[in-house]
């Protein structure tokens, strides 16, 4: 410990206790030097500054790269943008439970604070992990309103207010992953493509205009990994940064895709 | 039903939690009820099972009313089961602790009945009160029966919770909250109705 305190003192942003003390934070980080390579722990102790976050502490150590007993490591390597829990990218398991790295404050967290990449997706390095299945799955849902041509379509059909004051809840999703990380049904047994994305084929068969391609997007749910592979363990809602109502969504998503699979067969 | 392109999955889910309530688990209602005739004796419950025998076409709605649909969705089940994840141990909240006893009740329903239908229905004995007197005189194959019917119940009652959802019957939070006490309640009560008649027939037909 007192090795750490002469590695570190030197960094003008710790703050001492009232008896002089340097506090420091404790992180447990699963590290990862590439995408083959074996996952293993790091302990790392840094000066406290009050305000923290979980960012600011990966900054620290990039600012000072040593371990807990002072020895030099390589930086943590983590993605961030925003910073203000909107772009979602800096998602993380902290203290076992999926969030975003740029809102988990250092005071409201159990120490020594636990970090691991998400497991649902393949890891990069260390905290960096590829996301793209979620892009797949957005294609996959057709979760887009098509309106090109080749001539002024003009303007779409209006929307109704109390419609789109729900439908915005659901525009709020920034595709962070934590829902996709909870869900006991994505894993490596199976295909789902995971709950935000059936609550985007919602946002977008609500549209006025995405309703006129709502047919493709519940085809696509009765697909491959679709809604059908929803256990309802309902751990998506509670992850959700958003507070989006996810479960809603899944349910109101099963009632358009029980009609449309009914009404397609009885049509013909 | 619907197009060969890849909604073969859809289906065979949907089918699944279809069979789990229309045959299957009216079956399990009018099962209770019958058994519970013998809380009335050993002549009413006799008399009940004899107009069970009594039905025309049994064996033909016995197989494809019970038999198929509970084999579909009991191997199906277990499949699904399988391929579920289990993280109650990262993310304990309420339902997806239900998630995953919804999956150990299956289980455990599906090896009590496969044992409960070799010991009564293919016995080759007479479906009588004095046989599953005797069969229930065992205290381990009395609290066999009482796990496997608390299981069974479980299942059923929780799985009407899902189905709710699977079939968009219930989608809003409130009407899936509503939905989850009311099948609680009704766990208990069929629990409480299965675990009555078992221990009538612990009691020697007078």
């Amino acid at each position: 410990m007192t090795e750490v305190a002469t590695q570190q003192g030197q960094s003008t942003t710790g703050q001492t206790e009232s008896n002089g003390q340097q506090k420091f934070v404790h992180l447990k980080i699963q590290r990862q030097d590439g995408p083959e390579t074996a996952a293993y722990m790091q302990d790392f102790a840094i000066p406290y500054t009050p305000g923290m976050n979980v960012i600011s502490c990966l900054m620290e150590i990039r600012s000072n790269p040593v371990d807990e007993n002072g020895r030099p490591v390589t930086p943590v390597i983590w993605e961030m943008n925003c910073l203000e829990e909107v772009c979602g990218i800096c998602t993380m398991n902290i203290n076992g439970k999926p969030r975003q790295a740029c809102t988990a404050l250092v005071d409201k967290l159990e120490q020594p604070i636990e970090i691991k990449p998400m497991r649902t997706f393949p890891v990069i390095r260390d905290l960096m992990v590829d996301r793209g299945r979620m892009f797949e799955a957005l294609k996959r849902v057709k979760a887009w309103i098509p309106i090109d041509g080749t001539y002024n379509l003009g303007s779409g059909p209006r929307m109704a207010e109390k419609d789109r004051q729900w439908a915005y809840e659901l525009s709020r999703c920034f595709t962070c992953g934590a829902c996709v990380e909870a869900c006991p049904n994505v894993n490596d047994r199976t295909s789902f493509i995971g709950p935000f994305a059936l609550s985007q084929a919602r946002l977008f068969n609500e549209h006025p205009t995405g309703k006129m391609n709502r047919e493709d997007r519940l085809d696509a749910l009765m697909g491959e990994g679709g809604i059908h592979e929803c256990g309802n363990a309902q751990n998506c809602v509670e992850v959700c940064p958003k507070g989006i109502p996810l479960t809603t969504s899944i349910a109101a998503m099963n009632r358009q895709v029980t009609y449309h699979a009914m009404g397609a067969w009885l049509k013909r | 039903m619907v197009q060969a392109d890849g909604h073969s999955q859809y289906l065979l889910r949907r089918l699944h939690t279809l069979a789990g309530v229309i045959p299957v688990g009216l079956f399990l209602l009018e099962h209770l009820f019958t058994n519970s005739m013998a809380t009335n004796g050993a002549a009413a419950f006799n008399s009940a099972a004899a107009t069970i025998e009594g039905i025309p076409f049994l064996h033909f709605i016995e197989f494809f009313f019970i038999f198929v649909p509970l084999i579909y969705h009991g191997v199906y089940g277990l499949y699904v089961a399988f391929t579920s994840g289990y993280n109650s141990g990262q993310f304990h909240w309420w339902r997806n602790v239900m998630f995953i006893l919804q999956r150990i009740t299956g289980i455990i329903t599906f090896v009590f009945i496969v044992f409960h239908l070799w010991t009564t229905r293919f016995s080759g004995k007479a479906p009588t009160f004095e046989m599953v007197h005797q069969l229930v005189s065992n205290p381990a194959y009395f609290w066999f029966m009482i796990i496997g019917t608390v299981a069974a119940t479980f299942h059923f009652s929780n799985g009407l919770w899902s189905f709710s959802i699977h079939w968009g019957i219930t989608v809003g939070q409130r009407a899936q909250r509503v939905m989850s006490y009311v099948t609680m309640i009704l766990f208990i009560v069929l629990a409480g109705v299965g675990v009555d008649a078992l221990i009538a027939f612990t009691h020697a037909a007078s």
